[in-house]
């Protein structure tokens, strides 16, 4: 709470962001005192030092950075708030890791609503408490009207990683099985459903959501088997596999058949000319695995809510080209390309 | 999901290409033309290559907008881009369509340019409502199938009093190019493309109709099957086009029931005479200038025509020397034909419109297909 030298309190409901907000006086304090440390509360933020001072226990450390520019900011399933929490977790989350921290760094378009800077750190508050991570340093910079969209933010995490688990992406091997934890285009589809231009009715919502817990699950059934985990944002599931396949030096043979897609979500990419293996997801991950130990991650994976879907969706194989192929339900073959051009801008 | 599935099952897929294999004479060769590249990208997209047999041969046609578009009409868009007063509404698959001096919209619009994606002709006319201080110019592309949109925007605009919209017309007809194709020296003097049939436009075709395909079929002896864009269709009309050929017939039929009537829509074409007229000739990319192949506005409608209201002047322009899209277009070469595929010429990198649109030749094969050509060089 503020403490009394504010004379007055934050018109959240009628104020905007104007540039006193970023010049470093009394606004900005009771600006982050108001919004962020409200939303955000914790022993570090609480202590206002520019830093934040943590003890670690032991393993390897990981650190992830991501930045959000969003567009819309708010779209069914989430906001630029809790896609900042879910999309840093999940970087530091597919080495294997606890996540244990995250930074937030926010650069504010000079007359954006007060109502909806609050209701995104309030979403970012939420997200980080429901995923057990707390925010514990953050900066705020108010730049000219035009000169942002609204809000950017960007997000900083740490985790540790348990000895002995080193997962990196040039671990795949051919004769590896490739596991998705569900359905694939959810985010894309949500977010685009939401575009100026381009609104459509839909039932779908966004699949953003924490998934170190999943990732766990993974470890502790996988162990030493587990190569590689990764999570398919931009460029979809197409764009990972293509990079694990230049990183590790093979090819992926997947089975289009075996994909999860949701019916609505096929349709939505009919209707807009796209291939939901190119459509960005923000709550799945793909992880490659020795093939003696992928019923085992199936099964982890489908125990856990949010891999309840999980499939078996194909194999790493030898490819000098470093070709991902897919069978088509013809039973002929194509490949699935990376992603040329852009898609979608401001996915995530 | 409902009509789109039971067009992509894999069982019927298998008992069709069953039913190919039984029809078809191991004696002979078969050699279509799909005039669509919606009809390319669903071969591409879904192995079908793989499942015909080796002596059925699919020649990939010149129905690709983006792909025909010659050079000098995407320097006209630049030109009409760089006047400040102008925004500039295009569909997304023109961003990156190389212009001359490697110049494209995507390149012009970080440099300054006012360069908006539209998802509609609507939105385009939305956008000069709204911002009357803009001069709106939409690009118009595409065959018979985007031209009905373009008119119904050209009405509403007319409707709604805008002095602020225009329209850059580049809209072109099928049939002229079909003709084209079947009368070129390739095809008829020196025998370098052979066609023994057509599979004829899905979506161009709902729009126009079958009827206007029977000239082919009769004066030039080639059989023409109407076909959908989903890969059931695609393989039931080439076993359409084999019984024809195996039979001797040169006949229109419609593959495309559901959607296609003998007529096409009246409506459709109605909008279109109203508000367009025919050139007298108009450059493709690949054929080179066709007689009255493309549509201009009507002299009624002369202030939402952007060419009129800006005096832009056509100035043919060479595409890039080393680039084959022209003979790809025209079936007189395979993509991998050209020595710029795959090399200098990549989605990423694209020197020619046809590794530009998901729907063009080189784009498709380089995409989906090209494992095989390594199978192929390999013993």
């Amino acid at each position: 709470m503020s403490p009394k030298i504010f004379r007055r309190r934050l018109d959240i409901r009628n104020g905007r962001i104007d540039l006193s907000h970023g010049s470093g006086g009394r606004a900005m304090t009771q600006l982050i005192a108001d919004i962020f440390h409200d939303a955000l509360d914790n022993e570090w933020l609480r202590k206002g030092n520019d830093q934040a001072a943590f003890e670690v226990s032991g393993g390897r450390m990981v650190l992830s950075t991501d930045g959000y520019v969003i567009s819309p900011l708010f779209f069914p399933g989430g906001d630029i708030g809790s896609l900042a929490v879910h999309g840093t977790i999940n970087d530091v989350a597919m080495a294997g890791a606890r996540p244990l921290y995250l930074s937030a760094s926010f650069i504010i378009e000079e007359g954006f609503a007060l109502a909806h800077l609050k209701r995104i750190a309030d979403s970012m508050g939420a997200a980080a408490r429901a995923a057990g991570v707390l925010v514990i340093a953050g900066d705020t910079k108010v730049v000219e009207r035009g000169k942002a969209d609204g809000v950017f933010i960007s997000t900083t995490g740490i985790g540790i990683v348990p000895l002995g688990l080193e997962l990196s992406a040039e671990k795949a091997r051919p004769g590896d099985r490739v596991i998705l934890s569900g359905t694939i285009g959810d985010h894309g589809v949500a977010v685009m459903s939401k575009r100026q231009n381009l609104t459509f009715e839909t039932a779908i919502v966004s699949d953003s959501a924490p998934l170190h817990g999943l990732v766990a699950a993974v470890v502790d059934a996988c162990g030493p088997a587990l190569r590689v985990m990764r999570d398919p944002t931009r460029g979809g599931l197409a764009a990972t596999l293509n990079e694990l396949a230049q990183q590790s030096r093979v090819g992926f043979r997947i089975d289009e058949e075996a994909l999860p897609v949701k019916p609505e979500v096929a349709a939505a990419c009919e209707l807009l000319g796209l291939d939901p293996l190119y459509v960005a997801n923000e709550g799945k991950l793909v992880a490659v695995v020795a093939a003696d130990a992928a019923n085992a991650v199936l099964a982890a994976m489908r125990a856990d809510p949010l891999g309840s879907e999980a499939a078996i969706i194909g194999e790493v194989v030898a490819d000098d080209q470093r070709l991902v192929q897919a069978t088509t339900a013809f039973g002929g073959g194509r490949i699935v390309d990376w992603l040329s051009g852009e898609q979608l801008p401001r996915i995530c | 999901m409902k009509y789109v599935d039971e067009y992509r099952d894999g069982r019927l897929a298998r008992s069709l290409a069953a039913a190919i294999a039984r029809a078809v004479d191991p004696s002979a060769d078969y050699h279509f033309m799909e005039f669509c590249g919606g009809h390319t990208h669903a071969i591409s997209r879904y192995g079908l290559e793989d499942v015909l047999p080796t002596n059925v041969r699919m020649i990939h046609g010149p129905g690709c907008p983006v792909c025909v578009l010659p050079v000098g009409r995407l320097d006209a868009a630049l030109r009409l881009a760089g006047r400040p007063e102008v925004t500039l509404c295009t569909y997304g698959d023109l961003m990156r369509v190389p212009a001359s001096h490697g110049m494209t919209l995507l390149r012009a619009k970080a440099a300054g340019a006012d360069i908006r994606i539209v998802y509609s002709t609507l939105d385009a006319v939305r956008i000069a409502e709204a911002e009357p201080d803009r001069e709106v110019v939409f690009f118009a592309i595409g065959f018979e199938t985007t031209a009905p949109p373009t008119a119904l925007a050209i009405r509403l605009a007319a409707a709604k009093r805008l002095t602020n919209f225009a329209v850059f017309c580049n809209h072109v007809l099928t049939p002229p190019a079909i003709q084209n194709i079947l009368e070129s020296p390739d095809v008829r003097a020196l025998g370098r493309v052979r066609v023994d049939g057509f599979i004829g436009p899905a979506h161009v075709s709902t729009v126009i109709g079958t009827e206007p395909y029977a000239f082919f079929a009769e004066e030039f002896e080639k059989p023409v099957v109407v076909a959908g864009f989903e890969p059931l269709d695609v393989m039931q009309a080439i076993l359409m086009l084999i019984a024809q050929v195996n039979e001797g017939r040169h006949e229109v039929e419609n593959q495309y029931v559901r959607a296609v009537r003998r007529d096409g829509n009246s409506k459709a074409k109605a909008d279109v005479a109203e508000i367009f007229e025919l050139r007298k000739s108009f450059e493709w990319r690949g054929l080179g200038v066709v007689p009255y192949s493309g549509l201009r506005l009507k002299e009624a409608y002369a202030a939402y025509d952007a060419e009129r209201r800006f005096g832009i002047a056509y100035v043919p322009a060479a595409d890039n020397p080393a680039c084959e899209c022209g003979a790809i277009l025209r079936g007189v070469k395979k993509p991998t034909e050209c020595k710029l595929f795959g090399t200098a010429c990549t989605p990423d990198t694209p020197m020619g419109s046809c590794m530009v649109s998901a729907e063009g030749a080189c784009a498709a094969h380089w995409t989906y297909g090209r494992f095989r050509d390594r199978q192929r060089r390999a013993p």
